[in-house]
């Protein structure tokens, strides 16, 4: 077991990095898996320690997996349920895919925050929680009763109360504790959680010295923290009777930790990408502020559109110009971009988009994760529209998801949709460290002459693919047009010219199914229940099948990288199980609702899709909490779902 | 001026471009359209300057002017209704090499596109674009555009069109980063090819309002010019357009006006009589976008494996 008291060996930064006095004789459990909640009022900083102590967690070894508690607006009133605005870390001995049930510990700044996360089910009976006691001081009579009366309730929901002075403390290193308590609570959870300090350290100043944009204030921004840090770190020795060792994962590859939207980032720089074209939107932004820090690096241009349909349109115009595009949004813009990305298929332009799935419809939950424009990625265009769709279960999904989508898009010659959502986005987690591939890279741009004779649409009959000529390569000469045509780009109305575009079109997609393999099936090859899913909920689904096999449940799971086109040998997998259902973040209708029969019933959307592509009664359990689908939620719907099963027989 | 065509050398070293290679097939414009002066002027303008055809982009929207690409032999980009300025933008982002050329409507540009060219004029990427203006929709058969005069009687204001219609130059002089507006009119082949081929050379956004005739719809919206060449005002200085010689007869109303001066600009344009012909204003000083988007050209992939490489490392366990 590590020693959380291992003299520190680096930086002299902070004046604490000497021998921090040991605490008072604590026990110290080893468990294999911890669930931590930071929450606090929009704008206290409890985002950030989260992130920082989610990346301690995967600096000493563990698997991560973090959510982030988001609310909607940028500065919602203080002490308001719907403010709460924090992080949750499930840190593990093992892989960590998914964000866990309830949490073991919330450390709070105060106590209407604790009810936003009561409301969202994140706690139980057991949790610890570490509340700032300011509020019992306070210069308001109806705070203090109003914090005295949670406090009593807390205790009777079975919560394991801990009252510290987070905000006292933390006035002793600055004037302005709303920026300063987050550096004390990450300390804390340090000591509560035997972290290497000195990992935190190294977060603290990196973090700060990318934040500090007065430059010369960065020191004395960057010291005060570590004295924060320190503080809550040494307070927390003194303070816990019981803490926590969390053993690290024996990882055989070295590993990174990132969110999905800095992957994509990468991603993009890996694929070689040279232009992206956006509109700001949530929660798909992030993505190209830090690709616009590397761009700057590494020779690449961010536009930063009048609005999304002109974002894809100059992605467009860069693609059809020889330059490799890629357009990041979320579920509004798709909307937007829907009449250029029928523009993209029908004058077959390659480019990469990526749809970072909100809550919809319309402005609908746009902090929120939702699984709800699988169906709007792949029909959302008048006409028919075919091209390639995948969709990421994992972070490290992300990042290597760019760099395939851009490859297919440019073999194929139109556009593949990556869907991601926001629990990807904004949540962290570890995956194998990269090994760049030359392969990665597009290709240069091609000026050579355009040989003679060949059309601009040249479609190979048996695949419908055809290269094409790019502005600057002499005898390419030709009209690029979104009207029908035929393959020497001419505008033809002709029926059959018409039947023989679509259908070359349609062929590409064919013929890049014919190159994937069934996906794998988790767990055994057949059985009871079979659970389909695709995109972020991999995890729990997993995880849930895990917990109906240990008590000899017959179910297992499979989870579909692409769905357009669907990856092969579906339906014989679905044969050999006695019932097939997706479990998906999007709506559905419940069998038992009113008017809902199994005639009009509306699916959930890869339940849509995979009825009628295989024919298979597939049923559905959907919810569109807002949340990332906990583990415990799951099973307890598939148990139900086996017991009517077991009922029936 | 004669030349040699490439293939008809022994040893071509520099080839020589004709009209044939500018022009497509047949255009399918209605006969007496105002497009096909436009379209002479365009390809001759090709021709005079030299173009590479391969180097030269005419990318459209939808609407008939919109057609303009594929009467040339160039690359062209036939797009969706309002959406080619930002399809060009992105062509030039990273292409410093090629000409670029935008066709078009009152309807592409003005309406559906509007968000698009005010935001165009405000990046001031270098493209020379003609925005083909005969106060009517005509691919869709007659219904009222943005410009339609008050009155105008179409499909869909068969009383008369209620309100009165946008300036399009007006606009564009008031949008910061304006750097080329001029008007010109698609019955005078040689103040046409003069503006246009001034609007090439400008190092920015060039916009080209052309008031075209639409012989079906709006017969008469530009007739009264033709037939009283008075009723419009030539903007004439040695910055300015020069159309030669036989303007002075064609233009019995002169204005001198400086291109440089942006407040003289704005009060011809909103001057309610004498519609003005020429170069309104001209800046080549205006900060253009194309300049930002084309940073980093010369980053090698060794710098983009190097950060790559570097930025992981950053996020290493």
């Amino acid at each position: 077991m590590a020693n959380p008291l291992t003299p520190a060996q680096a930086p002299q930064t902070s004046e604490k990095t000497k021998q921090p006095k040991p605490g008072k004789t604590a026990r110290i459990h080893t468990v294999s898996q911890r669930i931590v909640e930071i929450v606090s009022d929009s704008g206290e900083g409890a985002q950030t320690a989260g992130q920082l102590f989610g990346s301690v967690c995967a600096k000493a070894g563990n698997g991560v997996w973090t959510v982030e508690i988001i609310p909607a607006e940028i500065e919602p009133p203080s002490r308001s349920r719907a403010g709460a605005s924090g992080n949750r870390i499930r840190f593990s001995s093992q892989k960590t895919r998914n964000m866990g049930d309830k949490a073991d510990v919330v450390v709070a700044f105060n106590d209407q925050v604790v009810y936003g996360r009561i409301d969202d089910e994140a706690m139980g009976p057991g949790t610890i929680l570490i509340i700032d006691r300011k509020w019992r001081n306070h210069a308001d009579e109806n705070i203090r009763k109003a914090y005295i009366e949670s406090l009593e309730d807390f205790e009777k929901r079975g919560y394991d109360v801990r009252e510290v002075p987070i905000e006292a403390e933390t006035l002793r290193f600055t004037e302005n504790p709303q920026r300063g308590k987050n550096m004390w609570a990450l300390g804390l959870l340090c000591a509560l959680f035997s972290r290497d300090i000195e990992h935190a350290r190294t977060q603290v100043r990196a973090k700060f010295k990318r934040k500090a944009k007065v430059k010369g204030r960065a020191d004395a921004i960057i010291e005060t923290n570590l004295k924060l840090l320190d503080s809550g770190y040494e307070f927390g020795l003194d303070f816990f009777d019981e803490r926590y060792e969390i053993p690290a994962v024996p990882w055989k590859e070295p590993r990174v930790v990132m969110d999905g939207n800095a992957a994509i980032a990468l991603g993009t720089v890996a694929a070689g990408i040279e232009v992206c074209s956006m509109y700001p939107i949530t929660p798909a932004t992030s993505a190209t502020h830090y690709l616009a820090a590397m761009f700057h690096k590494a020779g690449g241009f961010i536009h930063q559109a009048e609005d999304e349909i002109a974002a894809i349109g100059f992605a467009i115009g860069a693609s059809y110009a020889g330059k490799t595009p890629i357009t990041i949004t979320s579920g509004p813009g798709i909307a937007l971009k829907t009449e250029f990305i029928g523009l993209a298929v029908m004058a077959e332009i390659p480019l990469v988009i990526v749809d970072v799935q909100r809550g919809g419809p319309a402005t609908g939950l746009p902090t929120k994760v939702e699984q709800g424009d699988l169906l709007a990625a792949l029909y959302g265009q008048p006409g028919d529209a075919p091209k390639v769709v995948m969709a990421a279960s994992s972070i490290g999904e992300c990042f290597h998801f760019v760099i395939t989508a851009r490859k297919i898009a440019e073999s194929l010659r139109m556009p593949v949709i990556v869907l991601t959502d926001a629990n990807l986005a904004t949540g962290q987690s570890d995956f194998p460290l990269p090994q760049f591939d030359e392969d990665w890279l597009s290709p240069p741009i091609d000026q050579s002459p355009w040989e003679e004779g060949v059309s601009p649409y040249a479609w190979d009959p048996e695949t419908g693919v055809s290269r094409r000529p790019i502005p600057g390569q002499p005898g390419g000469m030709h009209v690029l047009t979104g009207l029908a045509h035929d393959e020497n780009s001419r505008v033809a109305y002709e029926s059959k010219i018409n039947q023989q575009g679509m259908r070359m079109r349609s062929r590409k997609v064919a013929a890049f199914a014919s190159t994937l393999k069934p996906p794998k099936i988790y767990g055994d090859e057949e059985g009871d229940l079979l659970v389909v899913g695709w995109g972020a909920t991999r995890g729990t689904i997993e995880e849930a099948v895990d917990r109906l096999r240990a008590d000899d449940e017959k179910a297992s799971a499979v989870h579909l990288r692409f769905l357009s086109p669907m990856e092969p040998g579906l339906k014989d997998i679905f044969s050999r199980f006695k019932k097939v259902i997706t479990v998906e973040v999007n709506y559905s209708d419940d069998l038992d609702d009113p008017f809902i029969n199994e005639e009009n019933r509306r699916y959930g959307q890869l339940a849509r899709l995979l009825r009628s592509q295989t024919l298979v009664d597939i049923d559905c359990w959907t919810r569109v909490p807002g949340k990332p689908l906990a583990p415990g939620l799951v099973e307890e719907a598939l148990r139900k779902k086996l017991a009517v099963m077991k009922g029936e027989e | 001026m004669y030349g040699l065509k490439l293939d008809w050398m022994e040893t071509p070293e520099a080839p020589y471009y004709t009209l044939e290679d500018y022009t497509g097939p047949e255009a399918r414009w209605c006969p007496g359209c105002g497009d096909f002066a436009v379209l002479t002027a365009a390809q001759r303008l090709c021709r005079d300057e030299q173009l590479a055809p391969e180097k030269t982009v005419f990318v459209s929207g939808i609407g008939c002017s919109s057609r303009f690409p594929h009467y040339m032999k160039t690359y062209g980009f036939h797009g969706l209704h309002g959406r080619a300025l930002p399809v060009a933008c992105g062509i030039r982002a990273r292409r410093p090499d090629l000409n670029i050329f935008v066709a078009t409507g009152d309807g592409d540009c003005c309406s559906i596109g509007s968000a698009h060219w005010i935001h165009a004029v405000r990046y001031n990427m270098r493209m020379v674009v003609m925005m083909f203006d005969n106060n009517v929709y005509g691919l869709t058969k007659n219904q009222t555009s943005p410009t339609s005069p008050e009155g105008l009687r179409t499909y869909t204001h068969p009383r008369g069109a209620p309100i009165e219609g946008m300036d399009p130059l007006q606009v564009s002089l008031a949008v910061r980063g304006v750097s080329f507006i001029a008007q010109t009119v698609d019955f005078n082949p040689q103040h046409l090819l003069a503006t246009l081929t001034a609007a090439y050379h400008h190092p920015g956004f060039a916009f080209v309002r052309i008031l075209q005739r639409c012989p079906h719809y709006t017969p008469r919206a530009f007739a009264p010019l033709q037939e009283n060449p008075s009723m419009m005002s030539l903007l004439v200085h040695p910055d300015g357009i020069d159309g030669g010689e036989s303007m002075t007869r064609l233009f019995p109303n002169r204005i001198e006006h400086d291109p440089s001066d942006l407040r003289g600009a704005r009060v011809i344009a909103e001057a309610e009589q004498g519609i003005p012909v020429g170069l309104l204003y001209k800046n080549d000083s205006v900060p253009r976008y194309d300049h930002a988007s084309a940073s980093g050209l010369s980053a090698t992939r060794e710098d983009r494996v190097k950060l790559l490489e570097q930025q992981l490392d950053w996020f290493r366990i």
